[in-house]
């Protein structure tokens, strides 16, 4: 599409609504906070722009990729004294 | 909630779904709350299996060293035997144990000066002010005024898993959380990281909705520019 038409498309489409906009808000769509009025622009936007969907799914595989960060077990040394300091506990809790 | 399907000899289909464990401990939070008050060691070993890994990770977002991060998961627990028989289900039982965990690191890290208290101050150097991105990726005069310089290429949809596997990049995204303001480290460790709702992260961490989301936006921003070169392919 001609860049200059499609610029024109969505300055009309979505309120002029920049990239630069667009990319400050995508964790307000992600997190479903923005206003319907601004959703919808947010879609235009995006339904128009390659650059700015690229950024949306980068954004969300950044998501992704975060919530699979394996986690670390305490040590099992820290484990067994926590179960040693519970039976103190259960004991001088029924006496 | 994960689903088994068996078929009988006649030919129907019976599918049942199961909870996971995550989900049991969720749906009987009640129950499980009674059993440690009971003084059940079992639920208490669980219990611990199952968030020592998420503790660890948020304390490591207060204090300066993994064995003091070990030893606040510690105080958290004896907090946890002191508090149980009083806890009243006011708020649930994650979000309780999460506090304490906060409390116990907040005065560990200003111990060990990594925490500093959020004033006014602080919110300038979390850099909550001003765009995410610099002005200098955008055009800045003309009819292009607001797009990107160079666009964002697409990722490979695969990709973030495979990168992942590369303990490089694995190592790389923990130094960039690591490297974040605290209060950006602390929303994005519980957010992404551990998958809990900003309501739980807000009374968590005591934070408006809106702060929360703009210090998650900077903290993913970071994060998603140091993950960059790696699926791109650069330096895998």
């Amino acid at each position: 599409m001609d860049n200059n038409f499609k610029q024109q498309l969505m300055g009309y489409m979505a309120g002029n609504f920049t990239c630069k906009e667009m990319a400050e808000l995508v964790t307000d769509y992600l997190e479903g906070s923005l206003t319907l009025t601004q959703r919808i622009r947010f879609q235009m936007h995006m339904g128009l722009c390659l650059a700015c969907r690229n950024y949306l799914s980068q954004m969300k595989y950044t998501v992704a990729t975060l919530r699979q960060l394996p986690s670390d077990p305490i040590p099992p040394k820290i484990k067994e004294e926590l179960l040693r300091r519970f039976q103190t506990w259960k004991k001088g809790k029924s006496s | 909630m994960s689903w088994c399907i068996w078929q009988w000899p006649s030919g129907l289909l019976c599918a049942l779904a199961v909870p996971t464990l995550h989900e049991t401990i969720q749906l009987d939070e009640a129950g499980l709350v009674q059993a440690l008050q009971r003084g059940d060691e079992a639920v208490f070993s669980s219990v611990m299996d199952w968030y020592s890994g998420s503790l660890l990770r948020l304390a490591m977002a207060y204090v300066p060293s993994r064995a003091v991060a070990e030893e606040v998961v510690q105080e958290t627990w004896m907090g946890v035997l002191e508090g149980i028989g009083r806890f009243e289900g006011r708020s649930s039982f994650k979000t309780w144990l999460f506090r304490i965990l906060t409390n116990r690191a907040k005065t560990r890290g200003t111990r060990e000066r990594r925490y500093e208290p959020l004033g006014l101050a602080g919110l300038n150097s979390e850099g909550e002010e001003g765009p995410s991105l610099e002005d200098t990726l955008f055009v800045t005069e003309g009819s292009g005024k607001g797009h990107w310089i160079d666009p964002p290429q697409g990722w490979d949809p695969d990709t973030p898993e495979r990168a992942l596997l590369s303990k490089e990049c694995r190592m790389a995204i923990e130094a960039a959380i690591h490297g974040l303001p605290d209060k950006q480290r602390q929303v994005i460790t519980l957010r992404d990281v551990e998958g809990m709702s900003s309501e739980e992260i807000c009374n968590i961490l005591d934070i408006s909705e809106t702060n929360q989301r703009v210090l998650l936006h900077r903290a993913r921003t970071k994060v998603r520019r140091v993950l960059d070169p790696y699926v791109r392919g650069d330096n895998i």
